[in-house]
């Protein structure tokens, strides 16, 4: 008697962003996370042109995506409205979503709308209904078994590689995306400009924290990453001290970034920040205290202060 | 949704939660969470406490509520709301292994439940509770009431007519701005205020406030859990404590060691 070797396997589906660079660095690892459940993935995504990207990401077998403007913009309340009408014909096993701004704001909401109690954040997958997440600022590290029918989740990106973005090509086909939310309204989006690369999917990220003393010392971390070509980062401190952008803030409320160098400036190694980067290949910090908490996990820690070193660095590179 | 309020009179209903300190570095010892620690108000309900507060000061909330769900200890989080500027406050309370236990989406209906009695205007939340981390609590009470969510707000202006709120939020590549119809939910980010403390009359003050106190099992929720833990674990170290003497070394050995440069 043939004896099943493992759990029936279900439907899975990512919920997709696609911006004018391309498929995101965090859906990319999203997808990969999602073939980890089933080797056919569907993505579901706003626009044609975006479902042209994503047909072509390793993984996706099928994508489904809406025309209308109403989930134009991320628009939780009618993604929310799309995916639940797309559920009663698809009737997903599993929806993920990167664990960005939009999926954290959609994944919620559906799970309200579709009875299920999301997890947020998996660093692994064990099988069809188990997952690993970390909680108290990645502190403690859980395993968590689901038992609703259609399991929701965020996908922390950095714990996943990314999946090819030019090796798939899926099925595309459109779908309506149901009534417009009344009520709820896009007005603008403000985009920070920047030539410089983005956090989330920089090889190298040279980031700033309060050992910087004043913001007018900030373009030390600037010119550093610049010279290495790297994207910039910051500490929850500066960005609430409103040095820089909160796009910029790294850690357990912020982003979490894994680039092949961390490069951390005048940065203490709070337990909230060092969530957010200590799966970084490689680990430097530049700090005065060598009893910093960021010293016990750099690969390689400089005792010095970053006002002079950072200069130093960026100028015999 | 109707709503119950005149909007001359707007209510502003803060969700509240009794969680461990944020400075508070936690361990785990024998596959358990050591919650024993000093717990205080979750930062980012203080940023919403702080909202709530500010629009009652400019007169465009005329009463705010504090709502707290936590064990017997949990009071506190709503004495402190309370000698913040709530109004009045309520202790859902519940014993130690069903606060453990519970989950996001029962505490949001618990919230939706609430609302009921309740009948916010606006119900301000943090963003994520420090401690869980899950940051679902408002985006699934909205979805609940199917009202519509602000989530991750950096500004928030109430238009003059009190219909509708406009909410600035922080997304991942910057700012979006929306514009919501009352009754709605906005979870509350870092950059939208710096907290007041309370000061001693009021801490006083609110020592005397009367709570208004439900037990957990009284409202009708089905508390049963949707997911089960099956193992809590310290994370693996990570190596580090390498030293370098100075820039020279450093750009050496990422060049020569890490080959990172």
């Amino acid at each position: 008697m043939l004896r099943a070797t493992r759990a029936a396997l279900g439907k899975v589906c990512v919920l997709a962003q696609v911006n004018a660079k391309g498929v995101t660095p965090a859906t990319l690892s999203a997808v990969s996370a999602a073939t980890q459940l089933d080797s056919n993935v569907t993505a579901v995504v706003s626009g044609k042109t975006a479902a042209e990207a994503m047909s072509k990401v390793a993984g996706v077998t099928k994508v489904i995506y809406s025309a209308d403007a109403s989930i134009e913009h991320d628009m939780a309340e009618n993604w929310t409205e799309f995916v639940t009408g797309l559920q009663k014909s698809e009737d997903f096993s599993h929806i993920l979503a990167p664990s960005s701004a939009f999926g954290s704001s959609v994944i919620p909401r559906l799970g309200a709308k579709l009875d299920s109690q999301p997890l947020t954040n998996i660093s692994a997958v064990h099988g069809q209904d188990t997952f690993t997440r970390g909680t108290f600022a990645g502190n403690v590290v859980t395993k968590v078994q689901m038992k609703d029918a259609v399991k929701l989740m965020t996908v922390r990106g950095a714990s996943f590689d990314k999946a090819a973005a030019d090796s798939g090509s899926a099925e595309i086909s459109e779908a309506s995306a149901g009534e417009a939310t009344a009520g709820s309204k896009w007005v603008s989006d403000e985009t920070s400009s920047s030539d410089k690369p983005d956090l989330e999917s920089a090889s190298i990220v040279v980031s700033g924290g309060r050992g910087m003393k004043d913001p007018s010392n900030w373009h030390m971390v600037d010119s550093l990453a610049a010279k290495l070509g790297g994207a910039v980062g910051a500490t929850r401190a500066v960005v609430d001290a409103e040095w820089v952008p909160s796009d910029l803030q790294v850690g357990q409320t912020g982003k979490v970034v894994a680039p092949d160098l961390y490069i951390a400036c005048g940065i203490s190694g709070a337990i909230q920040h060092v969530t957010g980067m200590k799966d970084s290949k490689t680990i430097v910090a530049i700090n005065t205290d060598e009893d910093a908490p960021i010293m016990s996990i750099a690969d390689y820690g400089l005792v010095a202060d970053a006002l002079t070193a950072v200069p130093e660095l960026t100028g015999k590179l | 949704m109707l709503r119950r309020t005149l909007p001359s009179s707007m209510r502003a209903v803060v969700g509240v939660k009794h969680a461990v300190d944020y400075t508070i570095k936690v361990q785990v010892k024998g596959g358990q969470v050591v919650k024993d620690v000093r717990h205080s108000m979750n930062p980012f309900d203080e940023i919403a406490m702080e909202a709530a507060v500010q629009l009652k000061e400019k007169g465009i909330v005329s009463e705010v509520v504090a709502v707290t769900i936590g064990n017997a200890k949990a009071v506190e989080c709503v004495r402190v709301a309370m000698s913040l500027g709530a109004d009045r406050s309520v202790h859902v309370v519940g014993d130690q292994t069903a606060i453990d236990n519970l989950e996001t989406l029962q505490v949001a209906k618990i919230f939706a439940k609430l609302h009921e009695e309740l009948q916010g205007d606006i119900y301000l939340m943090g963003k994520q509770a420090i401690d869980d981390d899950q940051c679902h609590t408002p985006q699934m009470l909205a979805g609940l009431l199917n009202i519509p969510q602000g989530t991750f707000a950096a500004g928030l202006t109430v238009a003059d007519d009190k219909s509708s709120v406009t909410v600035q939020r922080e997304v991942d590549d910057g700012h979006q701005t929306v514009n919501v119809s009352l009754p709605a939910v906005v979870s509350c980010d870092l950059r939208l205020n710096t907290p007041r403390f309370p000061n001693i009359r009021n801490i006083m003050k609110a020592k005397k406030m009367p709570v208004n106190t439900m037990k957990i099992e009284d409202l009708g929720i089905d508390l049963t859990p949707r997911t089960a833990t099956l193992e809590i674990s310290a994370p693996e170290a990570r190596k580090g404590g390498g030293k370098v003497a100075d820039v020279d070394e450093l750009i050496n050995k990422l060049k020569n060691e890490a080959k990172a440069i």
